[in-house]
C-alpha cells in the first residue's frame, strides 16, 4: 500500500516537512496524519491544510507537487521508502538513518547532510554541501549512500566521515572539503580544489582535473576496492562503463596540509 | 545390501561437528586464483596434524564473484570457532595476501562471524584503509604489487567433518579407480569438500596407538597386508587394496549428498565392497547410514 500526500498549492513561505517520513507516519490514521503540524514560514499549519492525503500504509510514501520550497523532506527518516515526485527543497534526507529517499527532480542545498545510513537517490541535480556538515559539526555524512543522476553543487561531501556519494554529472568546486573518510565518485567533470583539507577520504574522478599543489602522484594502478564500488553503483542504476571498472587510475595522495592520507584517483585514458 | 551388484555394508559413517567457513578468492586470471586457493587449502587434510581441514569447493565465474573477476571458493573447517578464526587469519594472510592480483571475500552469510580482514589489516603498518560498502567493511592493505583487498568479517557455521566412504577392491589400481570416480562425483556437490590429496586417503586411521603420544595410527583392520596377521581384520578375501574418502560440509545435507553420489559412482567403477568408518556411534553426533543412501 502507498500513502500519497499531494501538495494542494505551492507554499507561500518555506515549509519544513520533517514529519513526512514513513517511520513517523507509521501507525497513524488518516485523520491523525492530517492533524500533524508543520512549520509554514513562521506559523504552524496542519498537514491536512497543505496536503491532500490518499491511500494508506506508511512503508511506501509518495509526496506529489511542486516541493521546491519544502525543506527537510525525509530528514531523519529511519526506515521505509519516501518518494518525492518533483523537486525537493533544502535539507532533503538530512540526518537520515535508514530507508530510501527518492527524489525524482532536483534537491536543494544540504541534501543528505550529516546522513547516518540509508540511501538518498536524486534523479535530478543537487545543490551545495551535498552530504555535508552543518556549522559547528566536526563531521558530515556518517554512512549510507547518496546517488545523484545530475550535477552536484559546491563542497559536495564536505567533512564527509563515512559513506558513498556518487554523482553522474558535474561536481562543483571543493568536493570533499576537509573530508575525514568515505568516498566521493564524480563521473562528470569535477570543479576546482577537490580534496582541499582532506584527511583520509577518497575522491574518484573520471575526468582529468587540476589538483592542489598539496597533492602528489603515487602510481597508476587498478584499485581493487574501486571495482567493488563501481559495480555496486552500476547495480544501483548509475551508468558505469566497463572502461571505468577495468580502468587504471592514478593515485594522488594528499592533502599534505593535513594527514596526507587522503587520495584522489583519476581515471587514465585507455592505452 | 547391493548397489549395481556391489556389496554395500549396512553401517554408517560417524561424523563430528566442525566449524566451517567459505572463502572466495578472486584474481586477474583463473590461474592466479587457483594458485592462491591451492596454497590456502594446502596442508589441511586432517585436524590430526594440520589443525584444520580445507579444500577447494569449486571455480567461480567472474559473474559470480563480488569484484567481477574469476575466482575460487574454498571451505575451511576447524574443531571450534576460535580455532577456525585463527586458521583463517593465518592462511589468508600467508597464502592469499601474498599471492599476486588476488582479493579475498567472505562467501558465507551466517549469524556467527569471525574477524579476518580486521586482523590482517595490521600488515599495513598504519597505511591500511577501510571502506564500507553495502554494510560490509573491506580493508585495503598496501603491498608491493599495489593493494590487497580483504573483507573484514567472515561468516562461520557449525558444519560437519568426517563423513566418509571406504572402497575395497581387488587391487590398488582398481580401488583407486573406484575412489577417483567417487571423488569426481562428490566434487560436484556444493557446500562440501574432500580435504585429502585428490580427495582420496590411502591411510585411514584409528584413534590412538600402542605408542604413547601417538594420537592416531594406521587402521590395521583395513590394511590388506595385515589380513593374515591381525585377528580383527575387516579385509575380506579377494580384496587387495582399500581407499577412503573423507567429506567435510557446511551442513549435514551436502555431506549426505556427496556420500550418495560417491557411493553410486564407486559402485559403478570397480569396487568390490563399500563401507564407512565409525567409532561405534558414541563419539560423533552425525551418523550417515549407507542403507539410506542406496536407492
Amino acid at each position: 500500500m502507498t500513502l500519497t500526500l499531494t501538495l494542494r498549492e505551492a507554499p507561500a513561505a518555506p515549509l519544513r516537512a520533517e514529519a513526512l517520513c514513513p517511520d513517523r507516519l507509521a501507525g497513524l490514521s488518516r485523520a491523525e496524519i492530517e492533524r500533524l503540524e508543520l512549520w509554514h514560514g513562521n506559523r504552524r499549519a496542519t498537514l491536512g491544510e497543505l496536503f491532500a492525503v490518499s491511500g494508506a500504509g506508511a512503508e511506501d510514501v509518495r509526496v506529489v507537487g511542486d516541493l521546491g520550497r519544502v525543506a527537510c523532506l525525509g530528514a531523519g527518516m529511519t526506515g521505509g521508502r519516501l518518494t518525492v515526485e518533483g523537486n525537493a527543497g533544502p535539507h532533503a534526507g538530512a540526518g537520515m538513518g535508514d530507508g530510501e529517499l527518492i527524489v525524482e527532480g532536483d534537491v536543494g542545498d544540504w541534501a543528505g547532510a550529516e546522513m547516518r545510513g540509508g540511501r538518498l537517490i536524486v534523479r535530478g541535480s543537487a545543490g551545495r554541501r551535498l552530504g555535508g556538515a552543518y556549522a559547528g559539526a566536526r563531521a558530515g555524512m556518517h554512512g549510507g549512500e547518496i546517488l545523484v543522476y545530475g550535477d552536484a553543487g559546491e563542497e559536495a561531501g564536505a567533512s564527509l566521515r563515512r559513506g558513498l556519494i556518487a554523482v553522474a554529472g558535474r561536481v562543483g568546486a571543493a568536493a570533499g572539503l576537509s573530508a575525514l573518510a568515505g568516498t566521493i565518485v564524480a563521473f562528470g567533470t569535477i570543479g576546482a580544489h577537490p580534496g582541499a583539507g582532506m584527511r583520509r577520504a577518497s575522491i574518484v574522478a573520471m575526468t582529468t582535473t587540476t589538483l592542489l599543489p598539496t597533492y602528489a602522484p603515487a602510481c597508476t594502478y587498478r584499485p581493487p576496492f574501486l571495482r567493488l564500488c563501481l559495480r555496486r553503483l552500476r547495480a544501483l542504476g548509475l551508468p558505469v562503463t566497463d572502461e571505468q571498472i577495468e580502468g587504471r587510475y592514478t593515485r594522488w595522495s594528499g592533502d599534505s596540509v593535513e594527514l596526507r592520507r587522503g587520495e584522489i584517483l583519476i581515471l587514465e585514458p585507455p592505452r | 545390501m547391493r548397489l549395481h551388484g556391489v556389496e554395500v555394508e549396512d553401517t554408517f559413517a560417524e561424523a563430528f561437528g566442525m566449524w566451517g567457513a567459505r572463502i572466495v578468492v578472486t584474481a586477474d586470471t583463473p590461474a592466479w586464483a587457483q594458485h592462491a586457493a591451492r596454497s590456502l587449502t594446502g596442508f589441511a587434510t586432517s585436524v590430526i596434524g594440520c589443525k584444520c581441514e580445507a579444500g577447494i569447493e569449486r571455480e567461480l565465474d567472474a559473474a559470480e564473484t563480488p569484484d567481477g573477476r574469476p575466482g575460487v571458493s574454498a571451505l575451511l573447517f576447524a574443531p571450534d570457532a576460535e580455532g577456525l578464526g585463527k586458521r583463517l587469519v593465518e592462511r589468508v594472510g600467508m597464502t592469499v595476501l601474498t599471492c599476486p592480483t588476488t582479493a579475498c571475500f567472505n562467501g558465507l552469510e551466517a549469524e556467527d562471524e569471525t574477524d579476518v580482514g580486521g586482523k590482517l589489516r595490521y600488515f599495513g603498518d598504519g597505511w591500511q584503509a577501510s571502506k564500507v560498502l553495502d554494510g560490509k567493511r573491506y580493508w585495503r592493505i598496501p603491498v608491493m604489487e599495489g593493494e590487497f583487498l580483504v573483507e573484514e568479517r567472515f561468516g562461520i557455521v557449525e558444519g560437519v567433518g568426517g563423513g566418509n566412504l571406504i572402497m575395497l577392491a581387488e587391487d590398488a589400481a582398481t580401488a583407486l579407480g573406484a575412489a577417483e570416480a567417487a571423488a569426481a562425483a562428490m566434487r560436484a556437490v556444493d557446500g562440501a569438500i574432500l580435504p585429502f590429496p585428490g580427495g582420496i586417503a590411502r591411510s585411514g586411521s584409528k584413534v590412538g596407538s600402542r605408542y604413547s603420544g601417538q594420537v592416531a595410527s594406521t587402521n590395521h583392520e583395513l590394511c590388506p597386508t595385515l589380513r593374515a596377521q591381525v585377528d580383527d581384520s575387516q579385509v575380506p578375501s579377494g580384496v587387495g587394496s582399500v581407499f577412503e574418502i573423507v567429506i567435510d560440509g557446511l551442513a549435514p545435507e551436502p555431506v549426505r549428498e556427496a556420500m550418495r553420489v560417491g557411493l553410486d559412482a564407486a559402485a559403478r567403477s570397480g569396487a568390490l565392497r563399500i563401507t564407512a568408518g565409525n567409532y561405534g556411534g558414541n563419539l560423533g553426533e552425525h551418523h550417515f547410514h549407507l542403507r539410506e543412501l542406496v536407492p
